[in-house]
């Protein structure tokens, strides 16, 4: 299928990679009566000519807990052993103004889901070191049981533990190939 | 593929321990059985005891589990839920929970009382267990209720309805073991 871009205003063309230091994938579960968050650190992602792609090594996962990131990388969660990525790659890019959508598909335990990530674009814009760097802060909500992330353990009251909506936030930084 | 089968029952004519003998009769071509029979040896779980190298019997299971290609588990039902020896086993085998030898490791459970439920209760809680120590659980179930009618007095299976589900039990086992194998 063909990427879709509406070229409302200013979507970057060319080949933009992410700057991984100064970017960050990271993701928050409603858990009991709190949130639940991890980061995944190792990924790459690029935005080429209005398509954006990104891989992210699921080995990296951390949390703050050791034993968690262990129950999180088992079959029950995200299966590294057999689905050692996690990517997204777009379809629709959409920008106006400062906001962006980006619809595509998301793949996680090797099953793969369209999603719309949602947030804003910065740039482009030169730094003080004279790159040019675009912005990228996009935030999507995906249900875990429909990529096979089915774990749960009911509260004392009967309700579950975790909840089923994650939100995944990808906080990149863009830099002109 | 070799597959390990673990009874969580101890006493000598074990309705579970049966239903695996009559596994291992409905095993497909390509399964061999290994046994393991260490649990009475499993001391209780202390965390003092939990260094590099656990204790022998703990030991022996964590090397049999690591040998074998998947894992067939049958547990009785103590108290609704499933029984303290073979927990403490599992506890053990679970430690340390990031390398541990079930972690990834294909494993199915079935289970046999003489209750109408046929342990299903302590099944559940095996899978649960292992499903929390990274094993990859098989989603199948086998529950035989009114295990005292269902194998003679030499613990064979004499029920026709329960044989012919021990297929699809291994079925289940090859296909998480080796999904690109059923999918080719």
């Amino acid at each position: 299928m063909s990427a879709t871009i509406e070229q409302t205003q200013g979507v970057p063309t060319g080949i933009w990679t992410a700057d991984t230091v100064h970017s960050g994938l990271a993701f928050e579960v409603p858990y009991a009566v709190a949130t639940f968050n991890g980061e995944v650190p190792a990924f790459e992602a690029t935005l080429a000519d209005g398509v954006l792609k990104g891989a992210a090594k699921v080995e990296s996962l951390t949390v703050k807990d050791e034993n968690l990131k262990t129950h999180l990388q088992s079959p029950e969660f995200f299966d590294v052993e057999r689905h050692p990525e996690l990517t997204f790659v777009s379809n629709g890019f959409r920008r106006i103004g400062d906001s962006v959508e980006i619809d595509g598909d998301i793949t996680l335990k090797g099953i793969t889901k369209p999603a719309t990530l949602r947030g804003t674009i910065t740039g482009p814009a030169v730094d003080h070191f004279g790159t040019t760097r675009v912005g990228l802060k996009l935030e999507t909500t995906i249900d875990r049981t429909a990529f096979d992330m089915n774990w749960n353990m009911p509260l004392p009251n009967g309700e579950p533990a975790l909840g089923n909506d994650v939100t995944l936030k990808a906080d990149l930084t863009l830099v002109a190939a | 593929m070799r597959v390990l089968a673990i009874s969580g029952s101890l006493r000598s004519g074990s309705h579970n321990s049966d239903l695996l003998r009559a596994a291992a009769e409905e095993a497909p071509e390509g399964v061999e059985l290994a046994w393991w029979d260490g649990l009475k040896e499993i001391p209780a779980y202390d965390a003092d005891d939990d260094r590099e190298e656990g204790p022998k019997p703990v030991e022996d299971l964590r090397a049999a589990v690591r040998a074998a290609d998947a894992v067939l588990v049958a547990t009785p039902e103590y108290n609704s839920s499933i029984p303290g020896a073979l927990k403490n086993a599992l506890d053990w085998a679970s430690r340390p929970l990031a390398t541990n030898a079930f972690r990834n490791k294909p494993v199915a459970v079935i289970s046999a009382s003489t209750g109408a439920f046929g342990a299903v209760w302590a099944q559940a809680e095996t899978r649960k267990v292992l499903g929390t120590m990274g094993a990859r659980v098989a989603e199948v179930e086998l529950a035989v209720s009114h295990a005292d009618q269902k194998f003679d007095e030499l613990g064979r299976l004499v029920d026709d309805e329960t044989r012919e589900q021990l297929p699809d039990v291994w079925a289940a086992l090859i296909a998480t073991a080796q999904p690109d194998l059923v999918a080719a």
